[in-house]
């Protein structure tokens, strides 16, 4: 069988996959913040990211309504994050990831210095922030997928 | 007021190109705020085990009393054609997927959303919220009672209008099986105009968005039904 398509979230996915708060994948974690942001340098602020920890299980989600910003409690015992991003504008969601801390695997191996730097997320006051670049010099490495 | 400096005055409208099966072309140049989201590097490939990663699985718990019932959420019954909105969810294998969570959200009949950000000068319906969700039983199926989204512009491009559509959001067993996406209606005169709807340039596949009538489970007296089943992709996760 043929897959369906995939379509924008557009501008108003917050009524109807936002109803909850679900940005704590782990009450006791360490808060992640950052900003989703255009090909102008402009943030986005109808953006909508999913975080997925499959070792453990843990899911969660945040809109970047009304600032372009979103934020996480993310967990203190993982290296690294699955992340889907949506938006108005973007017709299918883009895959990338988060790495917590300095590791090494397979993934990091095949890019650039500059590659890696786009998928750390780096300390900042206490938390992590992260910052997600759709386009441009600084665009995040994403994953076909 | 139509902008005068605008580069264009109707809708780009690119030509079938079933090359391109059900990928979406993301940097459909008709839909303008591609233009600064659609990423422009190349994807980086993942070794293959980052493709085999199981869910989120989402249970019981994720549902509320008329999750799937949009026109019970309230007091008062919504404005509206009432309809039934059902089918199920497949993988490629058109195996059925069970206890996959669907998320839909919509305009209400007017095509005004209740959503702060939407201007649209229609009215609010005080007895519609215009989202539901529910979980596939065991053959992959779903069903939501809801009422027909209207149509309602945009500011794409001059005279823009959306085609009545309901948004869908999917977690099926494996990560990658995710899909958000959305489901049309028959018939719909504004097809040849919406750049979303046509950014699916194989035309086989754009009709997999669009529902069904079906007058097998239109409930007589009471609501018109639509069937509308969605497949994800196959993954070695539900193979397993």
């Amino acid at each position: 069988m043929n897959r369906t398509p995939s379509q924008t979230v557009g501008p108003y996915y917050a009524i109807g996959i936002c109803r909850r708060a679900e940005n704590e994948l782990d009450q006791d974690g360490v808060e992640l913040t950052g900003e989703l942001i255009d090909g102008r340098g402009e943030p986005i602020t109808d953006g909508l990211i999913e975080l997925w920890d499959p070792a453990g299980g843990r899911w969660g989600r945040s809109g970047t309504h009304p600032a372009g910003r979103f934020r996480f409690i993310v967990p203190r015992d993982c290296d690294v994050l699955e992340v889907f991003v949506f938006a108005r504008g973007l017709l299918r969601h883009q895959r990338t990831r988060i790495y917590l801390r300095e590791v090494e695997d397979e993934v990091l191996a095949g890019l650039s210095l500059e590659q890696r730097a786009t998928l750390h997320a780096a300390a900042a006051g206490g938390g992590l922030r992260f910052d997600i670049h759709m386009q441009g010099e600084r665009q995040t490495v994403f994953f076909a997928h | 007021m139509t902008i005068s400096s605008d580069p264009y005055s109707g809708p780009i409208i690119l030509p079938d190109d079933p090359n391109l099966g059900p990928e979406v072309q993301l940097d459909y140049p008709g839909y303008r705020s591609t233009q600064w989201r659609a990423p422009s590097h190349p994807l980086v490939t993942l070794p293959e085990e980052l493709h085999r990663l199981d869910g989120p699985v989402f249970g019981e718990s994720a549902l509320e009393a008329s999750d799937d019932d949009l026109t019970r959420q309230h007091a008062g019954e919504p404005l509206g054609e009432r309809i039934i909105v059902h089918g199920r969810v497949l993988d490629e294998s058109a195996r059925p997927l069970r206890g996959a969570l669907v998320e839909i959200w919509q305009a209400n009949a007017a095509g005004r959303y209740h959503h702060e950000v939407d201007r649209h000068p229609a009215p609010l319906d005080p007895n519609f919220s215009g989202a539901g969700r529910c979980l596939t039983d065991d053959e992959g199926r779903y069903r939501f009672t809801t009422i027909k989204p209207g149509a309602y512009p945009w500011g794409n491009h001059p005279n823009a209008w959306r085609p009545a559509h309901i948004h869908f959001s999917l977690f099926g067993r494996a990560f990658e099986q995710r899909l958000v996406t959305q489901m049309y209606f028959p018939g719909d005169p504004l097809f040849p105009y919406d750049p979303i709807f046509n950014s699916v340039r194989d035309p086989r596949s754009r009709e997999l968005l669009i529902a069904r009538f079906d007058l097998e489970t239109t409930q007589p007296e009471w609501a018109l039904s639509f069937e509308w089943d969605i497949v994800l992709r196959s993954t070695p996760v539900e193979a397993s």
